[in-house]
């Protein structure tokens, strides 16, 4: 099983996030006890609250006790909610997957057709229109599209819905199938609510994608141009094979091979673009969870977000090499 | 329909007529090729030979209208009676693999790389002839067994990379001879293997080409081969057609100064290395604008100052020979 042998690779650097996030929040200013007890607490109170948290043991020894309720499943207790911390994380996944992928799904569905178009007919119209896009959409920091975005179409035009969460105050949230509402009120046959959750999704997720078309529109116009400009589109061209052939089948499936590796690191830049874009918009996803955690000093919810980000990013990147197999006969994921 | 139409034999398969070739780019106008004129008959095999930039394979893309889309070309090309350069981009396609097959140099560059080499082939066969996509699957099998490759039917779903240098030119063969064309343009199809396979391909490209009584144009900076497989030579220096004769008389009696300083320059039997003699200068730049009239003028011994300034004279002789010089040999 290559894919398994894969995943075990994979292990020593999920070992290594766990240790490098457990040093990271132990090395953070900040007493979590202080930030518990409360503005009004004596030392003493304070004191017994470290101990019950276990924060006045050595550094190896919390460590220990940290992977062993690790190996149960077990997160911690957020000091904040009171609530588990795997469940949490559980809970807002969805919406920040939703999030993710719906503004995945939008930039390579512009990105792609663009890069392409554009390195069909260099110099057009076309092409401009790509490099200023891609231009822009590097040079503008995300909060700052999504506040601009907010500006203009909630502000002035008043066309998109406030920028408050995942649904309007008056929509109720669909039935829980997936975690997804759009797919959730799909599921449930709920138009109103899809369209309200549709939404809302709209203005944050094309923040995110105005921020992730760059890379992809560069990277597929550079490598289609290539892919045109090779000896076997020659070939091809010579055995009179139709434009479409040469393009689609010909062209873009070499073209694509450097796209895949470019949408990897896009998504994973996707991932930490997510906290400012979910602030922004209020979505209660895992970005804004994190960041509240972290301001409070609280231990647990930061290192689970982080070990979650860490095993999204093994798995993501599992994922774009069995596609890479799928598509490069050359590529052996065992080898 | 059979083929060639029995009308069509006396005319000749392939026409060049004062092809010009021009690219537009940024550092000035590159004058390709200029005043390209040749006949090919049916059947018959003729080499281009002349060193590297000398136009030979600009000379080939134009034929088979694969140039860039800088190029600016004028000029008549008629194949099997028909103007090619203006056809549209769609005729071309009828025309290109099916009945004007090209063999390409570096074979493995030249094919796809992540596409079965079978698939490859079978694209071909189903753009062309009426065939169902498990025929041209089938019929590719049949075209890698004729090519000699072992094993064709394992082979067929074999990528480039895992073939040799020599297999993937085999590929390229059938490839090119998979709709039976009437004239393969062979664009130095021995460049970039090794010696061995050298002797072998071109032995199967000539039994092929031979076999189906098949035109071919072989271009080459080899004037031994050229000799080896073709009836007549033609010499290009710089984007001018500058001597074509029958192969026995080229090498008898050359008679453009280019031409017997080439096969001075060519190691032959007996002669040492010592005797080689290498043709002064090089090509000249082609972007320049006081290109002389003869572009060889500036590397000739026989010179005069009528060969930079007058016209090109071309002339053509009684022995169906052609030599574009104001004081041949």
């Amino acid at each position: 099983m290559p894919v398994l042998r894969r995943l075990l690779i994979a292990l020593p650097s999920v070992m290594g996030v766990i240790v490098v996030t457990f040093l990271l929040t132990r090395a953070l200013p900040g007493d979590p006890a202080i930030y518990f007890a409360g503005p009004a607490a004596t030392q003493q109170a304070i004191a017994e609250i470290r101990h019950a948290m276990g924060f006045d043991r050595s550094l190896p020894a919390q460590f220990v006790d940290y992977v062993r309720h690790l190996s149960r499943g077990d997160l911690g207790t957020s000091l904040t909610t009171g609530q588990p911390v795997l469940s949490e994380l559980a809970a807002r996944l969805p919406a920040s997957a939703e999030l993710t992928l719906t503004a995945l799904v939008l930039s390579v569905g512009i990105a792609l057709p663009l890069g392409i178009v554009a390195a069909l007919r260099p110099g057009s119209p076309v092409d401009h229109v790509c490099r200023i896009i891609t231009t822009a959409g590097v040079s503008l920091p995300t909060f700052f599209t999504g506040l601009l975005l907010v500006y203009l179409f909630y502000y002035l035009a008043g066309v998109a819905p406030a920028p408050l969460g995942r649904l309007d105050t008056f929509s109720t949230p669909p039935p829980h199938y997936s975690g997804f509402y759009l797919v959730d009120s799909l599921i449930a046959g709920d138009f109103v609510t899809f369209r309200a959750a549709l939404g809302q999704l709209l203005l944050p997720s094309a923040t995110m994608a105005i921020f992730s078309l760059a890379p992809l529109a560069r990277i597929t116009r550079a490598s289609m141009l290539a892919a045109l400009g090779s000896e076997f589109i020659r070939t091809a061209r010579a055995s009179g094979l139709g434009r479409r052939r040469v393009v689609c089948v010909y062209a873009l499936r070499n073209a694509l091979l450097p796209v895949i590796t470019t949408l990897g690191m896009v998504f994973s830049f996707m991932l930490g673009a997510n906290v400012l874009v979910e602030k922004v918009f209020a979505w209660p996803g895992l970005g804004s969870y994190a960041v509240d955690a972290l301001i409070a000093s609280d231990y647990a919810p930061v290192q689970g977000f982080v070990l979650a980000m860490a095993l999204l990013y093994v798995m993501l990147n599992l994922m774009i090499d069995l596609i890479y197999c799928l598509l490069d006969p050359r590529v052996r994921l065992d080898a | 329909m059979a083929w060639p139409p029995p009308d069509s034999r006396m005319a000749p398969l392939l026409a060049v007529e004062d092809l010009l070739v021009e690219f537009h780019t940024r550092s000035g106008t590159v004058r390709a090729l200029d005043g390209v004129s040749f006949d090919l008959r049916h059947g018959e095999m003729m080499a281009l030979v002349g060193e590297s930039g000398s136009g030979k394979s600009v000379t080939a893309y134009a034929i088979l209208g694969i140039l860039d889309t800088a190029a600016r070309i004028s000029g008549r090309v008629v194949f099997d009676g028909r103007e090619l350069l203006s056809a549209g981009e769609k005729a071309m396609g009828a025309v290109r693999g099916s009945k004007l097959a090209i063999i390409f140099q570096n074979p493995r560059t030249a094919l796809n790389p992540i596409r079965p080499i079978g698939k490859q082939i079978a694209d071909v066969l189903a753009r062309h002839g009426n065939v169902t996509a498990a025929q041209a699957q089938r019929l590719g099998v049949e075209m890698l067994a004729k090519v000699r490759i072992p094993d064709p039917k394992r082979r067929a779903a074999a990528y480039p990379f895992e073939l040799s240098g020599g297999m993937c030119q085999r590929v390229m063969i059938a490839m090119a001879l998979a709709c039976e064309p009437a004239l393969l343009i062979a664009d130095e199809p021995t460049t970039g293997l090794d010696i061995t396979t050298q002797a072998a391909i071109m032995g199967l490209i000539a039994e092929l080409v031979a076999s189906r009584n098949m035109a071919m144009l072989l271009i080459t900076h080899d004037l031994a081969l050229a000799a080896q497989y073709c009836n007549r030579i033609a010499v290009m220096h710089a984007g001018h057609l500058v001597e074509l004769a029958p192969t026995r008389l080229l090498f008898a009696t050359p008679r453009h100064p280019y031409t017997a300083n080439l096969i001075a320059a060519a190691p032959g039997e007996g002669a040492g290395l010592d005797r080689l003699s290498a043709i002064p200068g090089t090509i000249p730049d082609l972007r320049r604008g006081d290109l002389p009239a003869c572009r060889y003028s500036e590397r000739c011994e026989r010179v005069t100052p009528d060969c930079r300034t007058g016209p090109l004279l071309r002339l053509d002789t009684a022995d169906g020979r052609r030599v574009a010089c104001r004081h041949p040999l």
